[in-house]
């Protein structure tokens, strides 16, 4: 016979009051781990479509650039000692602190070649990395192999090639593979292929003119990456696209903002329910609080009572309703988000669950647990 | 040297034109050993002198001693351990705690110590066995009778084998056979070296005592139990009040 035993006896005892108990913190921790296991959830479905969007972060070669004026007037400038950024590089980026961040590279070489008389800028890329890159990208026909290309949308009408045309480029025969569908972008201007394909025709092998970065995720630290980047490729400039990183930033913060306030708000309403039926409790038990004492149970033996019962609910609260949570995640997310969104068991989350519900169970009954120990024996005892 | 020693005691309850004044003055001293009844009239102040006595309500003024321990000069928490220590309660309403086994409920006031639970059971079942009501340890309050249940009170108060025994109307729910068998229990308890003290309406409880107090008016004073009047058995509380004399006896 233990503390211990007095209070799981007294809870088996006052199955209603200790249901009780328990609803009002398992609705609590259960909205609470819904909430941030499904932004959790969301911040990773938003991610996946974001990196969708493409690079955020862009490379190109370092210049020097003196800027003209004349008479107080600025006619521009001029750049010199343009560095040139190595194929090989590249792959130094792999090394950098945050390199798990990194979806995909790719390096683009460019320059100007001229079909039917016109003059018009070929890009060689790397198309593997380009469905990263550019998802929002539609062929019709086929990707490039090594002597074919893939025209923009305004650069197929305006030299009047199809799929299937022939054209030669600096001796080079080449095939148009595929045309890009309308990006209303630059895109649409381009022509496109193999990024050895336009080295070998512009005499760049190993050599790229610029390349660009996706690297997204959950408060992706893109500073960072840009500064390690940099380090890591001290001929070239790293840029970032810190408007579309912010944004994606922003979104995340305040989908966590409000989850979290739903959550305090919810378990602030939990505590004070355990609070309420905890003072309920002892109210009601008054005389049996009288008779412990009266057989020398001391003031903190009352407390750690009162303790233990309320730890035992608020643990077992913890557990089911963080299973609970999960389990309402696993069903939100099928109405909220379109294919699959992996709902993991999260140990983090539950640990934090279950820490949280004892720590409100305790604390809310430290004032009733205080009220009982408080209670004099002489009085109590009368109330029998 | 008195084992048990009060020393003008005095207890108001309430302030100003409220106050009731339930004990004014009270002294005696009591030897190692002793079986006391306290006897009086409702109010008169013997339920205030027994929760004294008991380490549960805090005189007004006054001294009150055990073994040469101040109780009221000791801290809340080392009353509490007073109370276990030399203390064993038995209640007019048995005060079991109705989710709790019989067993269990005899086993409360070693709850706290550190000892192992088999030995907790062990020296529960032995009060138990003291008490005559082994073969129901395992049973809920609500299964066993008024007079089991005092039994069950009894075994819980001697647990811890306490030096002083106190009762507060032990046979007031019983009928007046059961009554009779709760009182030749506490005097055997009494017999094996107990200091039993009493509060009881009931002249014929009271006569299993060696000394008789009386309460009257927040004031004590000693009568001899050999003038109270003799009865076979010992009915039920109530019943014996009603057969007091008027004016106490002499």
């Amino acid at each position: 016979m233990t503390l211990k035993d007095i209070a799981f006896k007294n809870l088996r005892r006052r199955k209603a009051k200790a249901g009780f108990i328990l609803a009002g913190i398992l609705i609590g921790v259960a909205t609470m781990v819904t909430l941030i296991s499904l932004i959790q959830a969301m911040t990773h479905d938003i991610n996946h479509k974001l990196e969708k969007y493409g690079a955020n972060i862009l490379i190109v070669p370092k210049t020097e650039s003196l800027s003209l004026t004349y008479g107080g007037l600025s006619v521009g400038g001029v750049s010199f000692e343009m560095q040139e950024i190595q194929e090989k590089d590249l792959a130094r980026i792999k090394t950098i602190k945050n390199a798990a961040n990194v979806a995909a590279v790719g390096p683009m070489v460019l320059g100007v070649i001229e079909v039917a008389g016109h003059r018009v800028l070929l890009a060689g890329i790397d198309f593997q990395a380009s469905k990263i890159l550019k998802p929002w990208w539609k062929v019709q026909g086929s990707s490039p192999g090594d002597n074919g290309i893939l025209l923009g949308t305004d650069a197929a009408r305006v030299l009047n090639l199809k799929i299937g045309s022939p054209l030669k480029v600096n001796n080079r025969d080449l095939t148009v593979s595929g045309i890009l569908e309308s990006t209303g972008s630059q895109d649409d201007q381009l022509v496109f292929t193999r990024l050895d394909t336009a080295q070998t025709i512009f005499g760049k092998q190993g050599r790229i003119s610029m390349a660009e970065v996706a690297a997204l995720c959950n408060a992706c630290p893109i500073d960072d990456m840009v500064r390690q980047i940099s380090g890591a490729l001290p001929g070239a400039k790293v840029m970032a696209i810190q408007q579309v990183v912010k944004s994606r930033m922003e979104t995340l913060q305040h989908f966590l903002k409000f989850s979290y306030a739903v959550s305090i708000i919810v378990l602030l309403v939990g505590g004070l329910m355990v609070l309420v039926s905890m003072m309920g409790s002892v109210r009601e038990r008054t005389g049996e609080i009288g008779i412990w004492r009266a057989i020398g149970f001391r003031r903190s033996h009352v407390i750690r009572i009162v303790l233990l019962e309320a730890g035992t609910i608020s643990a077992v609260a913890g557990i089911f309703g963080y299973l609970i949570g999960l389990g309402a995640t696993k069903i939100a997310v099928k109405f909220l988000s379109q294919g699959d969104v992996l709902v993991p068991f999260d140990p983090q989350l539950a640990a934090g669950a279950f820490t949280l519900a004892v720590l409100i169970g305790i604390v809310s009954s430290i004032y009733p647990a205080m009220l009982a120990a408080r209670l004099d024996p002489n009085e109590a005892l009368r109330s029998i | 040297m008195s084992y048990i020693k009060a020393e003008n005691l005095m207890k108001v309850y309430g302030q100003g034109e409220a106050a009731v004044t339930a004990l004014r003055g009270v002294s005696f001293g009591l030897e190692s050993g002793d079986f006391i009844s306290i006897m009086g009239e409702s109010g008169s102040g013997k339920s205030t002198m027994l929760s004294i006595m008991g380490a549960l309500n805090t005189p007004s003024s006054g001294k009150f001693l055990v073994e040469d321990i101040d109780v009221y000069g000791l801290k809340q928490e080392q009353r509490a351990d007073f109370r276990r220590e030399f203390v064993g309660f038995i209640f007019q309403s048995f005060n079991l705690i109705p989710y709790l086994t019989v067993v269990e409920n005899v086993m409360l006031p070693l709850t706290t110590l550190n000892i192992k639970s088999s030995q907790k059971r062990a020296l529960a079942l032995d009060a138990l066995g003291r008490v005559g009501l082994s073969k129901k340890a395992d049973r809920l309050p609500s299964q066993i009778s008024g007079g089991e249940q005092e039994r069950v009170a009894i075994a819980r108060a001697i647990v811890n084998q306490p030096p002083m025994l106190l009762a507060d109307e032990p046979t007031g729910n019983l009928d007046s056979k059961t009554g009779a068998e709760i009182m030749d229990l506490l005097r055997q308890l009494n017999e094996q070296g107990m200091t039993v003290i009493m509060v009881t309406h009931n002249i014929e409880c009271a006569r299993y005592a060696r000394r008789l107090l009386r309460m009257t008016d927040g004031m004590m004073h000693e009568e001899n139990p050999v003038n109270l009047i003799a009865q076979a058995e010992c009915p039920a509380g109530r019943v014996g009040a009603a057969l007091m004399p008027a004016g106490g006896v002499a």
